[in-house]
């Protein structure tokens, strides 16, 4: 590996950094020098005199960072507390059973960032060395990247608005050592917002190879995943398709199935249909889900016979089959 | 108003007694249902409590749809913006939401901060909210543009703010719970206290209570931090429908509930003990 760029520090993400004011109203912004609180801001001059609203200086050395993964995958939801975070684990964890195969999480969650928690690997820290920080690794072939490594302690919180947000993830697309990756699964934040254009803007010359949506059955779920295929379309990233999670529950006494989530208005499915993008599957609850996730296991591998396993990798060899079957010859 | 700077948002808000801010660090716990049944118990604990709904998730909307009045437009006076008004004629349940600003449903709000920054600056500021008991607040998951947003403009008033925070039982949700508790105690925001959504679901079948999402987190980290610990509400099945169906909520519609009613019933304790400390303040709080 060359060393693309002299990495930066890890940041310490509590601390206000680097010179910028709180409210900062974004250096590409209309407004960049000339807001209110641009005042007695050092950086204050070179974004009155515009150069800020060129391209972003980063952009080179992300696409030469993302010269060497493969495929990148977007999950979105729209929707907060859907299963985003569970479904990206699975996800990994299974490209990952596949030894020759490398690959890496990336977690843009910045405010709540659970995928450490998920990995087991919560009390883990970033390495900084000459080739760029290095990410955690849960297996020698599965690295990941989250802001949750870099807190002092879990109950921190990182209260950033969104330019701050940004910078950190234009960091973790140059500055991290990714290495030679099949797959880049990104993880994010609910909503369509900062991070959102964020990583689209920064991977659009890269390429995105598309997003996977996960929804769960009701309707207040389905209005936020219809705002998050509609910004899809806007952004031009081209959707994989729509998971519909938390779809059913057996009951473990009586093995009797209830919708604890029920589809008032037809569920993922009629959706997808709706929308035009492929429905991928159904995941039914299963208590263990959360359980391993707490736990920081897989529950791909702890559970092989749950129903719930069945429907991950149905809809995980769907996804493989979407990108193409490239890889095989490849390693 | 001893040390209250006059701006639009303080001159709105003076008429409020109460402004709860409903927080969760974590995604799809239940703010929305709880901001929405914490709002429906307030109006219902009197008939004549006036209740305001406010609804800063800007990217994903939920409680237009909660309290069936998708579709609803927003009016312009010559005072301001209208809100809409949940209970038709009576007027005590007032509800403003980006939802209600879109054309279409599916149209996605995709805003960076500062734009996301003015249009709170606008719900608080244009808003003709009148005169309210409470103000409840529904906030996005996660510490930061919004919030942050919400409690600057909102500094005039903060001897009225609050926060009452949501969890769910598991790690994954309680982790993020504390980072939500250490934002409070950053910007200074008292907790009435903390509300364990989801904990166990009845099979419908056999009876038999599943925790989907683990139990008993939410009242050991409430029990850990020092906060009050508010009750946790079961996974209901019936309330999932309810809250999806479109059709107006009557208001009198689960109030009655009694998991709502402690929620209802601890919230308001919080805020009159808070209130006792603060007598200074402008909290006079003789009608409740």
């Amino acid at each position: 590996m060359i060393a693309l760029q002299q990495a930066s520090a890890i940041p310490d993400v509590l601390s206000v950094p680097s010179n910028a004011p709180e409210h900062c109203p974004g250096t590409e912004s209309e407004q960049a020098g000339k807001a209110d609180a641009c005042a007695g801001c050092a950086n204050q001059e070179i974004c009155a005199s515009g150069q800020t609203k060129g391209p972003d200086p980063a952009l080179p050395f992300v696409r030469e960072r993302m010269s060497n993964v493969k495929h990148k995958i977007l999950v979105l939801s729209g929707k907060g507390g859907v299963g985003k975070s569970t479904f990206t684990a699975q996800l990994g964890w299974a490209f990952a059973a596949d030894e020759d195969l490398q690959t890496g999480i990336m977690d843009v969650d910045i405010c709540g960032p659970s995928i450490p928690t998920i990995f087991g690997i919560a009390n883990e820290q970033i390495h900084s060395s000459s080739s760029g920080w290095s990410p955690v690794y849960v297996q020698d072939n599965l690295g990941v990247m989250s802001v949750g490594f870099m807190l002092p302690s879990a109950r921190d919180a990182v209260m950033w608005r969104g330019p701050k947000k940004n910078g950190l993830i234009s960091q973790f697309l140059k500055d991290v050592d990714w290495g030679t990756l099949d797959y880049l699964v990104i993880d994010t934040p609910p909503g369509t917002s900062d991070e959102h254009l964020s990583i689209v803007s920064y991977l659009r010359e890269s390429g995105i190879d598309g997003a996977v949506l996960i929804t769960t059955p009701q309707e207040v779920a389905l209005q936020d995943v219809r705002r998050e295929i509609n910004f899809c379309n806007k952004v031009g990233i081209k959707v994989l398709g729509l998971v519909e999670n938390m779809s059913g529950f057996v009951c473990p006494s009586c093995k009797g199935e209830s919708q604890i989530f029920k589809a008032s208005t037809g569920g993922g499915r009629k959706l997808a249909e709706e929308m035009g993008v492929e429905f991928l599957g159904a995941v039914p609850l299963d208590p263990r889900i959360g359980k391993s996730a707490d736990y920081g296991v897989s529950f791909l591998d702890e559970y092989p016979d749950s129903p719930a396993t069945t429907a991950y990798l149905d809809i995980i060899d769907k996804i493989k089959a979407q990108l193409g079957n490239d890889n095989d010859e490849s390693s | 108003m001893s040390a209250a700077q006059d701006t639009p948002v303080a001159r709105r808000l003076q008429h409020v007694n109460h402004i709860i801010i409903v927080l969760s660090g974590k995604g799809g716990v239940g703010k929305s249902s709880v901001s929405t049944q914490l709002a429906l118990s307030l109006r219902a604990s009197s008939p004549t409590t006036r209740v305001g709904i406010l609804d800063v998730d800007l990217t994903g909307p939920s409680i237009p749809r909660m309290l069936g009045l998708d579709g609803h437009p927003v009016h312009q006076s010559s005072d301001g913006w209208v809100p809409v008004y949940a209970d038709g004629v009576e007027a005590r349940l007032s509800c403003m939401s980006v939802g209600f600003l879109l054309k279409k449903r599916g149209d996605s709000v995709v805003w960076r901060g500062p734009k996301k920054n003015a249009m709170i600056r606008q719900f608080l500021g244009d808003v003709r909210w009148g005169e309210l008991d409470y103000l409840v607040i529904d906030t996005p998951p996660g510490t930061s543009d919004e919030h942050l947003s919400l409690l600057e403009h909102m500094a005039p008033v903060h001897s009225k703010l609050s926060a009452v925070i949501v969890t769910t039982p598991q790690a994954v949700a309680l982790m993020d719970a504390m980072k939500c508790l250490s934002f409070t105690k950053a910007v200074s925001l008292p907790v009435l206290g903390l509300i364990e959504n989801m904990s166990g679901y009845v099979c419908p079948c056999c009876g038999e209570i599943s925790n989907v999402f683990s139990t008993g987190g939410g009242e050991e980290m409430a029990r850990r931090e020092g906060l009050h610990f508010l009750g946790s509400l079961p996974v209901d099945t019936d309330l999932v429908t309810l809250l999806d169906a479109a059709e107006p909520k009557g208001p009198e519609s689960r109030a009655e509930e009694g998991s709502f009613e402690l929620m209802r019933r601890g919230t308001v304790q919080a805020l009159d003990a808070a209130t006792e400390v603060n007598k200074t303040s402008v909290l006079n709080d003789t009608s409740s």
